[in-house]
């Protein structure tokens, strides 16, 4: 029973509503290709990759579609099509997927930078024993992916939400032979469980303040939408009001899939997994995740103003304590990663401060150019067989494709005019300059930084002598590059494809160009990358910065001692707690309370049976007994 | 006179019913509860129910005694060794609360003053007792009757090792 | 004439009588003779309330009981013998068949 339902709204009433099967397709394709390689195909690579391929560009086919169909309907358009799931008196759950300029932009990032790390995973995986088992997971994660895009609900968002979890756990430890590998997918799924516990707080508190007596509850997003005017009257918008509580729970599951400070330690770990799988989930797709399903409910968000302020400082604070962190790291995922949680801080700022279209465009313009890095970090892995950086050196030479590529994504990471990192980080920049001083010196300080490491990565790695005389690197295969090149097209022009345009509808702020931001927020990016390239130009053998502060460097290689703080509570708080909980548990609810129960309930038996001794006599005795005292209690005690 | 006879008779039935539970040899407590039988038949002739004395006599010392002593012999049982078996709560407890019932019924007992009403109404001829049980009591009779045959159905199947 | 006290008093007398024999005896046949003690007691008080108030519903009651203790000695006699010919004993004692 699938309801095609059109919003009626006034810009879309003379159109025709996109067939469902469409939206559909897009969800379930990718479904279908996990089943299929699953139980069928496994044998085969080429059936396997063709298959899941096959699903990816047939839902990006049919996401542009959509995409047309929404320009011609005009901005305000919106389809519903659900499906009744459970249906029980006091609680309607439906199944449902939402198509609006939102989720269509989100679902064209996901199945494009999906399609092109898919087609590079070819090349990239190609030796791998485990080949098709790789290809299932990546649908699986993308069907996941795009039911958290298209969920028209909460609870079919969170179902999605929690399936992304299991296939991210799946795909960091994609090679669980590797105890970091397993380790580190744990670690993910453990940390994604506890913000996930908010989230779901998050949404049952939601829901229970949702309905009145005119109107069941719902979780229905745009239902919700249009009671949140009443649901303010009611309720309120201060920081103690249902609506905030509720609203920073839900945050609390974005901070964990979004890996923001404190949640962000399994990020960094998460590069365990092979590097295609970091490229699509930990930088492009599923961490993004967090920060457009704020967007999603921004109609919550934007009106809990205490809420969104909270929600801004720690994407700021992330933002440039994830950076610090990536000034000294070794590692070049790990570099990524970093730099990956310091971007996501600079969107969640941004959403914070009220940018729901700055944010969303960074979140667009960031997967384009951090797949293109990640993607262009694997094909250096792929040649050195390592991911220190300083193992590597002078790749202009060997790999002069990746070189190139890597150079765009770097720089339009780094902001640098006219890529596309420049327009929507000098969007963000822009918002924060208007509302909040210090977000906006943090967010054009981390511009630096950001350009620092980047400029640092490009020296060491592609520039200058190679250090290890052992590798010999090679240029990657088409297969592998080609993908790369078309994102390096979208990193370059993705600032001039209308990307802002797309959401202009949408509640949040508007913010116009600032000549006076752009210029500084260029100069910090150019003063970063010449910095860089001043400090590591000169072909040194190990880091001089790391020479230079000692202390500083040990204090962020250690990651702020964050993992060794959780370390210490786990192993001191939670540890002891637990104990204390498994004394308590054993000796007064086992002993006391379960065995205690069994003890006085089998005393009495046995105690009655020695009345049950099983011989005819001794109960003509209880008889004779009870007539001879029955009797005389009614004769001598009742008047 | 009447009152001699019945203390007489009510001795003799005490000292049956006596004989009967500290015999040990089950063939003397069967012949004590004969000797039982008889006293309180008397004591119903005493009484004016002339047919039930009768059936006393009949079906009471005259079958189900018989039957008792038939089945007695058949089974040829050892005489029961009761006074040197140790003293159990059982025993203790049986004769404590059958005394104190004792006593209950005796105190109970003395409370019936009714004058005897004395006259012919009560006199359990045949006749009378006869006239009653196929009139007003056909039914409980029938009833009767039907029980007896399930209790000889009973019996035979229950003795009966293959039917 | 006899007084109803007297006649009560060695119906309960009996009955007691009986009772005591139900409880102490071992022995299955021993038991059920006590039974008819204990039925022969209740049927004196029945005869002497029927005599008591001229009435003779008394004596037709007595007559039932008598053809009831006839059923039951019947069907217990017969179960002695099963017990006899399966358990080997009549001991009351022994018989623990109704305790699992």
């Amino acid at each position: 029973m699938v309801e095609h339902q059109e919003i009626a709204r006034a810009a879309a009433a003379h159109t025709v509503a996109p067939a469902g099967w469409l939206a559909w397709t897009i969800l379930f394709l990718p479904l279908a290709a996990f089943l299929a390689i699953t139980f069928l195909t496994r044998k085969s690579k080429l059936l396997s990759t063709s298959l899941a391929i096959g699903s990816m560009a047939i839902g990006l086919a049919a996401t542009g579609t959509l995409l047309l169909h929404l320009l011609r309907a005009g901005e305000h358009a919106a389809y519903q099509y659900t499906v009744n799931w459970i249906t029980l008196p006091g609680l309607a759950v439906e199944f449902g997927l939402l198509i609006n300029p939102l989720s269509v932009l989100m679902s064209l990032v996901v199945t494009g930078v999906g399609l092109m790390i898919f087609l590079y995973s070819i090349g990239y995986m190609a030796d791998d024993a485990a080949y098709s088992r790789y290809f299932a997971y990546l649908s699986l994660f993308a069907f996941s992916m795009l039911g958290i895009v298209l969920a028209n609900n909460f609870v079919t968002l969170f179902m999605s939400w929690e399936l992304v979890g299991a296939s991210s756990y799946l795909l960091i430890g994609f090679w669980y032979d590797k105890p970091a590998a397993a380790d580190a997918g744990k670690k993910a799924f453990l940390v994604n469980r506890i913000a996930d516990f908010g989230f779901l707080a998050g949404i049952l508190m939601l829901w229970s303040i949702a309905g009145n007596q005119l109107d069941p509850k719902t979780l229905n997003l745009i239902e919700l939408e249009q009671r949140m005017p009443g649901l303010i009257a009611q309720w309120g918008v201060n920081l103690f009001s249902p609506l905030s509580i509720a609203a920073l729970l839900i945050f609390c599951g974005a901070v964990g899939k979004s890996a923001q400070f404190p949640l962000h330690v399994w990020l960094p770990d998460a590069m365990q997994g092979p590097t295609p799988v970091s490229a699509l989930m930990h930088a492009a797709t599923m961490v993004a995740a967090g920060v457009y399903m704020i967007c999603r409910v921004f109609f919550l968000f934007g009106e809990v103003p205490g809420a969104l302020e909270i929600i801004a400082v720690i994407g700021g604070f992330t933002s440039i304590f994830a950076a610090s962190m990536a000034l000294v790291e070794n590692d070049i995922k790990r570099i990524l990663a970093y730099s990956t949680l310091s971007q996501l801080g600079t969107m969640v700022m941004a959403l914070g401060l009220g940018g729901y279209t700055a944010g969303m465009y960074h979140l667009s313009t960031h997967a384009f150019f951090k797949a293109l890095l990640f993607l262009g970090a694997g094909c250096v892995i792929h040649a050195m067989h390592s991911n220190n950086i300083w193992h590597m050196g002078g790749l202009k030479k060997a790999m002069p494709v990746t070189t190139a590529l890597f150079f765009i994504g770097s720089l339009a990471l780094a902001g640098i005019w006219p890529l596309s990192g420049f327009w929507s980080k000098d969007e963000i920049l822009a918002l924060a300059f208007g509302k909040c001083k210090i977000l906006w010196t943090v967010g054009t300080v981390t511009a630096g930084m950001t350009a620092y490491y980047m400029g640092r990565v490009l020296c060491v790695v592609f520039l200058g002598e190679q250090r290890d005389h052992h590798a010999h690197p090679h240029e990657v295969p088409p297969v592998m590059y080609m993908p790369l090149i078309v994102l390096a097209i979208f990193s370059v022009v993705g600032g001039f494809i209308g990307i802002p345009s797309l959401l202009h509808h949408a509640k949040g702020v508007h913010v116009e160009f600032n000549k006076l931001v752009a210029l500084i927020s260029s100069a910090a990016a150019a003063g970063g990358l010449l910095l860089a390239f001043k400090v590591y130009g000169k072909q040194p053998q190990e880091d001089p910065f790391a020479v230079r502060f000692k202390g500083l460097t040990r204090l962020l290689t250690s990651k702020y001692y964050i993992d060794d703080i959780y370390g210490w509570l786990n192993t001191n708080i939670q540890q002891r707690t637990a104990l204390v909980s498994a004394w308590v548990e054993r000796n007064v609810i086992m002993s006391f309370l379960v065995n205690g129960t069994a003890k006085i309930t089998g005393l009495s038996g046995s105690l009655l049976t020695k009345f049950q001794t099983g011989k005819v006599q001794a109960y003509a005795l209880s008889l004779v007994a009870g007539i001879g005292i029955l009797i005389y209690v009614g004769w001598r005690c009742i008047p | 006179m009447t009152q001699n006879i019945f203390y007489l008779l009510a001795a003799l039935s005490i000292a049956g019913a006596l004989g009967v539970i500290l015999a040990r040899n089950p063939v003397y407590a069967v012949l004590s509860l004969v000797a039982t039988m008889f006293a309180i038949s008397g004591i119903f002739l005493l009484l004016h129910a002339y047919f039930v004395a009768a059936i006393q006599i009949l079906v009471y010392a005259g079958a189900v005694l018989v039957l008792f002593l038939f089945v007695v012999m058949l089974l040829d049982m050892a005489p029961e060794t009761m006074f040197r078996m140790k003293i159990n709560t059982l025993k203790i407890g049986g004769a404590l609360f059958s005394l104190f019932l004792l006593w209950e019924i005796l105190t109970a007992a003395g409370f019936f003053t009714i004058p005897s009403a004395n006259d012919n109404s009560s006199q359990g001829t045949t006749a009378a007792v006869g006239k009653l049980l196929f009139t007003r009591y056909a039914l409980p009779f029938e009833l009767a009757s039907i029980l007896l045959l399930v209790g000889i159905i009973g019996a035979i199947v229950l003795a009966k090792k293959k039917l | 004439m006899i007084s109803l006290t007297h006649l009560l008093a060695l119906s309960g007398i009996l009955f007691v009588i009986g009772l005591i024999g139900t409880i102490t005896r071992r022995n299955i046949i021993m038991i059920l003779l006590s039974l008819e003690i204990i039925l022969n007691g209740v049927n004196i008080a029945f005869v002497a309330f029927s005599y008591a108030l001229g009435n003779l519903t008394g004596q037709i009651i007595v007559f039932f009981v008598m053809i009831v203790a006839a059923v039951e000695v019947t069907v217990g006699l017969a179960i002695a013998v099963v017990l006899v010919q399966q358990m080997g004993q009549t001991n009351a004692d022994e018989l623990k068949l109704l305790k699992w």
